[in-house]
């Protein structure tokens, strides 16, 4: 079994909607309860750019983000962190990296959440890139006169 | 000067129940969702986050629909909102030239890397009314081309084609930028606090200013170098793990544009650069900003400035619509007082007037011979 490290993790769930994370979660069975150290919440991130996209950086303005910290009741804590409002995901998000922290549920998160997850995003990824290839386009430039 | 005034209490109460009586319009008829504007009226909803510096679609999508489509309005709804919300990170600078192209076109080079991709485009289409919308035809889904396995990757054409050394580069020195919205804006003010304050700027102005440039008005002779637009993953810095980690992903519009030659005694003329970057789908207003981001640059590129773009503090102080629109609508606010004081001057200054009028007729009449005696 490979193990997804806790970076790739917070980025593959923060990039899947909700829905989807709620959709496979149930895999999991019964998780050790828990509790929130700190949020939910939701504010803002000020979102950086580079002038011409390479130079210095400048502020382009904010998104709204959320971010949750869970304890289990073993005391294992967990992260997590994602764009908008909802609480609900960065709850998920923080569970599950408290829960990829037990050798007990490692192999059923990978496997049973993340593994389904992971194709979701690159089905809908390939989705994105095949629709947008069907927009290229191959400009003749004419002879004048 | 306005004043405050008390009453009116019953009357302002009926008149937003009167307003949401008419936003909500024809009861017979099915109401608005938001999630239907959101996904329905994006390009309403990504100007709506541009200008308000919020990117969240849903809240934009809701301001709209509160503002009854008032995009000026729905702009300032979720600028206020946004005051509401704590600062929770600073992202790392986003890296566009990663980003999943949905669009990605340059009108300089023809053959690029990558390809040139039309995306979701209203170019080429002929601007005639469909009335088949009107009548609620079905429309079938967009094709895909499924034979590209992997996407090309579409590298910064700028940065690609520059072997000889013909455009400026835009390269990082470190140095950390201005934020307008913890320090004041301070004239002169560097490109990075000018960009910021240009990527909130109301669209119509921004446009109505960079088509002044290509009138004449501090012309600098732009080509579109690249327009891209697709989704940019967002990373933060979080202390919790000391790691830099991804929290979704955004859609931006960026636009590279290259303008006419800049040089001096020790740089050979290379082409020179405008840059425009926003929320959402927004090319418009990203070519725009790009045109006016050039035009803002004439003091460095040693260029007389001769046009109302060109002019720093005047397009900046004047170019966001949350701004403009409050101080503009006050002037609806009870300025009785006031206006009475201004009423009592012209009154005694029209007294004034009537008497030195009649004292130079009253002079004229005795200095002027009477008929009688010519």
């Amino acid at each position: 079994m490979t193990r997804t490290s806790r970076g790739a993790r917070q980025r593959l769930l923060a990039l899947s909607s909700r829905h989807h994370i709620e959709a496979h979660w149930g895999a999991l069975g019964r998780l050790p309860g828990h509790r929130c150290l700190r949020g939910p919440e939701t504010g803002m991130a000020m979102l950086k750019g580079r002038i011409g996209a390479t130079g210095n950086a400048f502020h382009l303005g904010e998104m709204t983000l959320t971010r949750a910290s869970v304890a289990l009741d073993d005391g294992t804590v967990g992260h997590g962190w994602v764009r908008g409002r909802d609480h609900r995901h960065a709850e998920l998000i923080a569970l599950a990296d408290a829960v990829a922290q037990h050798a007990e549920w490692q192999e059923a998160l990978e496997t049973q959440v993340l593994a389904p997850l992971a194709d979701e995003l690159a089905e809908r990824q390939r989705r994105d890139a095949a629709t947008a290839a069907a927009t290229r386009v191959d400009f003749f430039t004419l002879v004048r006169g | 000067m306005y004043v405050a005034v008390k009453g009116g209490e019953q009357a302002i109460a009926s008149a937003h129940r009167w307003l949401a009586d008419r936003r909500r319009g024809d009861r017979d008829r099915a109401e608005i969702e938001v999630a239907q504007i959101g996904d329905q009226l994006r390009l309403a909803v990504d100007r709506v986050m541009s200008e308000a510096s919020l990117y969240d679609p849903e809240l934009a999508a809701l301001a709209f629909k509160q503002a009854s489509g008032d995009l000026t309005e729905a702009v300032f709804l979720l600028r206020a909102y946004r005051t509401t919300l704590p600062r929770l990170a600073v992202s790392e600078p986003l890296d566009t030239a990663g980003m999943r192209i949905e669009r990605r076109i340059s009108a300089t080079y023809k053959d690029i890397p990558g390809g040139q991709i039309l995306g979701p485009t209203y170019d080429y289409t002929h601007r005639l009314l469909d009335f088949l919308q009107l009548a609620g035809a079905e429309v079938p889904p967009a094709e895909t081309r499924d034979d590209v396995t992997d996407a090309e990757p579409c590298p910064q054409i700028l940065e690609l084609l520059n072997d000889e050394g013909l455009v400026e580069q835009a390269i990082d020195d470190g140095s950390e930028p201005m934020d307008i919205t913890r320090d004041p804006p301070d004239y002169p003010m560097e490109r990075a606090a000018r960009l910021q304050m240009l990527a909130r700027g109301d669209e119509g102005y921004l446009l109505a200013l960079g088509y002044s440039t290509q009138r004449g008005y501090g012309r600098n002779h732009p080509f579109a170098g690249e327009i891209r637009q697709g989704q940019v993953e967002v990373e933060i810095h979080v202390e919790e793990w000391d790691e830099t980690i991804c929290v979704g992903e955004i859609a931006l519009s960026e636009c590279q544009m290259i303008n006419q030659f800049g040089g001096s005694r020790e740089a050979a003329p290379q082409f020179t650069r405008g840059y425009g970057l926003a929320f959402g789908h927004n090319e418009r207003k990203t070519m725009a900003m790009a045109l006016v981001d050039r035009a803002l640059r004439a003091e460095e590129l040693g260029e007389p400035i001769s046009g109302p773009a060109q002019q720093a503090e005047f397009v900046l102080a004047h170019a966001d619509s949350v701004d403009a629109s409050g101080f503009v609508s006050h002037l609806k606010l009870p300025h009785y007082v006031d206006f009475q004081s201004e009423l009592d001057l012209l009154r005694r200054l029209r007294r004034e007037h009537a008497a030195r009028q009649a004292e130079v007729e009253g002079a004229r009449d005795a200095a002027s011979p009477k008929p009688e005696e010519r």
